[in-house]
């Protein structure tokens, strides 16, 4: 299958039809983990996307080289490498964002999004096609862990970015930023995404009697 | 004794995996389906936790006093050889659960709960002991959360639900109204 896409497909399809988070289901833990703020959702999704695009690189090259028995463990290995520079660079760099992701860095590791486009993309494609995937994907949960941080600190702390948009008479909405949060967020999300989906399906029907009432009343 | 039940307590309720950290969501929207995977998957995790919470203490006060960046590589080298160990286990004991486990028996390597276990308990300096109460109150709490999402689940199929609702997004609030109930566990311990 991967043969008969075109370069703006791989890139494309990643961003939003497949969206690694949202439509994928994967990549969960960090996208539900971290994101109750802005800044810390987009640091955690360029950490991700560099060490996603590096990893497909060096996979994408060795792919001939690497035997398929142990192919995961080598995925991880190379996974596990670049992970570690990510966590030194923000150490040294950003050092208050890389306290408040915490161990979540070094979970980047066992982030099944990039496993999984090792195995499904960068172990059978060419290089170009590899880094135009991991591109692609990259941005898709970039977008997705910014949906996320968005909702969570301006409905959880009433601010964009740091700055207040509310005003003062605003009550934070704290679940937001707790756990809980995270859990209601996402299923919103994918609440929206269902309607979404449902309606364009009822479109593409038009003319049809709808077969099966589309919101069926809950008992 | 007692830092022993507090980190047992504290990692099984009031900072349980799932619900307050988000680990292993994977296997928890996967093989929540049934109680009787939900329990075996429990148990294969506490299992791989066991392991790599003993191999993760050795490393830790062995090897990587000499070798610092070498920690996140050869703790996931650790964890994956501990899930091989365990997949071979389940498919010799028991080949209907290994059947039923499916592709969630060898995720459990990328299954974020371990490494993250194996990490913390490296960063806050735990003793074998606390290691061994962290690793099991923190598989105890992944069973806790697996089960009750089952039971919740295994009701919800007599239920008519809205149509945008099905799949994830229901499984998602669950959760989320799930972890709101643990959050009455934080300040258990005030001392």
């Amino acid at each position: 299958m991967p043969r008969q896409t075109t370069p703006g497909q791989d890139l494309t399809r990643g961003i939003w039809r497949e969206n690694p988070v949202l439509i994928q289901m994967l990549g969960l833990c960090p996208a539900l983990a971290v994101t109750n703020t802005v800044v810390n959702s987009i640091a955690m999704g360029l950490a991700t996307f560099f060490v996603l695009l590096c990893s497909s690189i060096l996979v994408s090259t060795f792919r001939k080289l690497i035997p398929s028995e142990v192919r995961i463990s080598t995925y991880i290995l190379i996974i596990a490498t670049f992970v570690t520079i990510a966590d030194m660079t923000l150490e040294a760099v950003v050092p208050e964002v890389h306290k408040a992701l915490g161990a979540f860095i070094a979970l980047i590791v066992v982030n099944c999004m990039i496993l999984g486009r090792q195995e499904a993309f960068a172990s059978k494609n060419t290089v170009p096609r590899a880094i135009i995937d991991a591109v692609g994907t990259g941005i898709g949960f970039i977008i997705a862990l910014l949906m996320m941080g968005s909702i969570r600190e301006i409905l959880g702390y009433g601010t964009f970015l740091g700055f207040p948009i509310f005003g003062s008479n605003y009550e934070p909405w704290i679940v937001f930023i707790l756990p809980p949060g995270g859990f209601f967020t996402i299923g919103f999300i994918l609440l929206a995404l269902n309607w979404w989906e449902r309606r364009k399906l009822e479109r593409a029907r038009a003319g049809e009697p709808p077969a099966g009432a589309a919101v069926e009343r809950a008992a | 004794m007692g830092d022993l039940a507090w980190i047992f307590i504290s990692a099984m309720v009031v900072n349980n995996f799932t619900l307050a950290y988000f680990l292993g969501l994977c296997p928890f929207m996967g093989v929540s389906g049934k109680i009787y995977t939900a329990l075996r998957m429990g148990a294969a995790n506490i299992f791989v936790l066991t392991v790599a919470s003993v191999c993760a203490w050795f490393l830790d006060t062995f090897v990587l006093p000499y070798a610092p960046f070498l920690k996140l590589i050869s703790f996931i080298l650790v964890i994956a050889s501990a899930v091989q160990i365990t997949e071979m286990t389940i498919k010799k004991l028991s080949p209907a659960l290994f059947r039923a486990l499916g592709i969630y028996l060898p995720l459990i390597t990328t299954n974020c709960a371990i490494l993250f276990m194996a990490w913390v308990q490296a960063n806050r300096g735990y003793s074998f002991l606390q290691g061994l109460a962290f690793a099991w109150g923190a598989g105890a709490g992944l069973t806790l959360a697996l089960v009750l999402m089952a039971s919740i689940r295994e009701d919800l199929e007599f239920v008519k639900l809205p149509a945008i609702a099905r799949g994830n997004a229901i499984v998602f609030i669950i959760a989320g109204i799930l972890s709101l109930a643990f959050m009455g566990f934080a300040g258990l311990f005030t001392s």
